[in-house]
């Protein structure tokens, strides 16, 4: 079994806990892992992203190897485009459809759907809408991650796990909240 | 066995933490910066109470870590790659005096210059020093590493150089633990001469140095990590150094491919393993991230011995960083490939926070020197550096920390006017205060803007030596009272900081402008851990 996902975004968007979930599942799982960050001068605002490699062997390098990613997470549009080179013929993305604009010359969003569109397995979800329905806001990350679940070899319990050990100190409210994203992110995709 | 989930700098930190170290010093610097923060975060460090406060700068930091050896104990020192030549003094004569409780120092380099400004290998640094380098390509490794790169710098005394690179100072990995160690008694050197490098001392000490750095290759702690593993094939071998081995098995590691493959992880070079490769195979090819450090040695000045293939013949890029593509090209396998990014997605370059108040002195900066002409803002490195980008295109240099204050003293007397520096708090009390003596002492024509957020914002925000202190420090390196102005960057405060600006420009002397406002990243961390209670 080997698990190549990379996650998008923009510095401030908070794809790090995103890659925590996954992290502590996978260590939860007893599967190897290897989890690329970018930290330092990007994060003010540039592009973001991180490797995630989950595999039932060892895992060498840091970096996945271009046409190797089963799975693209990016909770922005134009970013999840940014990693084409690394998704594989039969790999997903996942991604929010809701724009980063901090940019002057940001293309339209339609325009940048329409490009998602042309990948074979997509989902666009709009991660800001849903997780208000949820009650919180600031979970869109969370909503993504279980659009993204089922392309993620492990079971959906697993990440729920995670979920309330990453956010347990921050009590019992948030943990609920996050969840209930993680299930409306899981239920869109499974439609 | 206890396991944890680190990035390559936390296995560094937890490590040292329990190998005994008693001491941690750095200055902030991506890839670097966290291991000092997973000791700060550390709760057995706290309880320890193991140094663990940022320093002002690398030499600093290098030197107060020799103190700690010098008492006994164990102390490690990390920095960026640049900071090293910061450091270089006190690094280089460390070998000479060498220590007396074990000593690290930590250089992260950054191959592809994510946040640097150039790409140096660290690698030449402990050749030049003549110290034992380790060279680790996985956290594991390098959680293991740290332990034998204490006892390696007690039995021989020496200063032990752990380079690593972005990819695994940032990469996470499970890492299982060792037993911890307990931290070493106090003791002073046996020989009160140790640390005296006065010349008759030192040429004595240097011939020392020479005869132990020839036999570190044959001590297990370095040659251990030196592996070779034959292959069936005998037309190449590979040697792969430190984290370009991860590659290398990335692309022939469940493969029928059977290359013999010599790893490199521990410096001095392993003279006997390499030459048993050469001797097996018709060509070598050499897998380094950084420069060709090996790659030339092994060519020589003649290049006229065996056939060898690295970054010298580009058959990997001569600059930046290595990644599975470019090795499995280089030993002749097929580069799988996504597809093609399309044209409409643009550039995302970092940029000023929204509300920044670095960006409220630069509007005010631009209006200010408008009348004057272009070319004439020295700066520095910091989050203020992307003033140097449009729509700002504000400042005209970024060189090395402090700068921004000696080259505009550089340029003032070669007549430039206005002269004008701007620099970060931190990037201030780093490497600014002794230019602006200079300024003073000579009475320079220049203006110096410090651009002042009360923190270090560039690496995430740790704390600033300079806060609360720079008025005073200012007045005390003898800037005349009138000529030291403390404005607050805000939109309301535009036009007043344009005249102020203007002023002190045209008054030729020295004249320091204090642009104060907090980041506002560490402001609204505050607000929020106020309100949750901590
Ligand atoms: C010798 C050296 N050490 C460390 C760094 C890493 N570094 C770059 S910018 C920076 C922080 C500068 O802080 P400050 O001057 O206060 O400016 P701010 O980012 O807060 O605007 C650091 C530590 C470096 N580039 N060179």
């Amino acid at each position: 079994m080997k698990n190549d996902i990379i996650l998008s975004g923009v510095g401030g968007q908070g794809i790090l806990s995103i890659a925590a979930a996954i992290g502590l599942a996978a260590v939860a799982n007893d599967l190897f892992l290897k989890q690329s960050e970018v930290h330092g001068m990007s994060q003010r605002g540039g592009d973001v992203q991180s490797h995630l490699r989950l595999s039932d062997k060892p895992v060498h390098s840091d970096l996945i190897p271009y046409g190797k990613a089963d799975l693209i997470i990016s909770v922005e549009p134009m970013e999840s485009l940014r990693y084409l080179p690394w998704l594989s013929k039969d790999g997903w993305l996942v991604t929010n459809s809701a724009p980063f604009i901090n940019i002057p010359e940001y293309p339209p969003v339609e325009e940048i759907l329409k490009e998602i569109r042309k990948i074979k397995n997509h989902i666009i979800i709009d991660a800001d809408v849903i997780a208000r329905e949820s009650g919180s806001i600031r979970s869109g990350n969370m909503v993504i991650l279980g659009a993204a679940s089922p392309f993620i070899n492990m079971s959906f319990a697993s990440l729920e796990d995670a979920i309330r050990k990453l956010f347990g100190r921050k009590g019992e409210e948030v943990v609920e909240a996050n969840l209930k994203a993680l299930k409306a992110g899981r239920e869109l995709s499974g439609k | 066995m206890k396991r944890l989930l680190l990035l390559g700098d936390e296995a560094i930190a937890q490590a040292a933490l329990d190998a005994g170290m008693s001491g941690m010093y750095a200055y902030p610097g991506t890839p670097s910066t966290e291991i000092m923060e997973y000791v700060q975060s550390s709760a057995e460090a706290g309880q320890r109470n193991v140094h663990r406060k940022w320093s002002s700068n690398e030499k600093t930091a290098m030197e107060a870590a020799l103190g700690m050896s010098y008492a006994g104990k164990r102390a490690m020192v990390a920095m960026k790659h640049v900071g090293l030549n910061v450091a270089a003094d006190a690094f280089i004569n460390s070998a000479m005096t060498g220590v007396n409780g074990g000593l690290i120092v930590v250089s992260a380099d950054d191959p592809s210059m994510h946040s640097s400004q150039n790409e140096q290998d660290s690698r030449f640094y402990a050749k030049f020093a003549m110290v034992p380098c380790f060279e680790p390509s996985n956290q594991q490794e390098a959680y293991e590493m740290v332990f034998d790169a204490f006892e390696a710098s007690e039995k021989y005394r020496l200063p032990v150089l752990i380079r690593i690179t972005t990819r695994l100072a940032h990469s996470r990995a499970s890492v299982s633990l060792k037993e911890a160690l307990p931290e070493r008694e106090r003791s002073i050197p046996s020989d009160p001469l140790q640390f005296v490098l006065l010349p008759a001392i030192a040429r004595k000490k240097y011939k020392a140095l020479l005869t132990s750095y020839e036999s570190l290759k044959y001590d297990l702690r370095i040659s251990k990590y030196n592996t070779f593993k034959d292959g069936i094939k005998r037309d190449l071998g590979i040697i792969a150094c430190g984290i370009a081995y991860n590659y290398l098995m990335e692309n022939i590691g469940d493969s029928q491919v059977d290359f013999p493959v010599l790893k490199i992880a521990a410096y001095p070079f392993p003279k006997d393993l390499i030459k048993d490769i050469t001797e097996r195979c018709n060509e070598i090819l050499i897998l380094e991230e950084g420069a060709p450090l090996v790659e030339e040695a092994l060519r020589g000045i003649l290049d006229n011995g065996i056939k060898i293939f690295g970054r010298l013949d580009e058959t990997v890029p001569r600059d930046g960083e290595l990644n599975p593509a470019i090795v499995a090209k280089a030993i002749g396998l097929p580069v799988s490939f996504g597809s093609e990014v399309p044209a409409l997605v643009k550039m995302r370059p970092p940029s000023f926070c929204k509300g920044c108040g670095h960006a409220d002195m630069f509007d005010s900066l631009i209006e200010a020197i408008k009348e004057y002409g272009p070319g004439r803002v020295f700066s520095d490195i910091g989050c203020y550096t992307l003033g140097a980008l449009p729509p700002y295109s504000a400042i005209n240099s970024c060189v090395d920390m402090g700068a921004s204050v000696t080259m505009a003293i550089g340029a003032a007397d070669a007549g430039l006017f206005p002269a004008v520096a701007v620099i970060g708090d931190s990037t201030f009390t780093h490497s600014g205060l002794t230019g602006l003596l200079d300024a003073v002492v000579k009475n320079s024509s220049v203006t110096i803007i410090i651009s002042d957020n009360s923190t270090t914002g560039m690496t995430g925000g740790q704390e600033s030596q300079a806060t609360g202190r720079i008025e005073q420090i200012c007045k005390g390196i003898g800037v005349s009272a009138e000529h030291l102005k403390v404005i607050v960057p805000l939109r309301k405060n535009h036009e007043e900081n344009i005249r102020i600006m203007k002023e002190e420009f045209e008054y030729r002397g020295v004249s320091v402008i204090i642009a104060s406002r907090e980041c506002i990243q560490t402001a609204s961390a505050k607000r929020k851990s106020a309100a949750s209670g901590n």
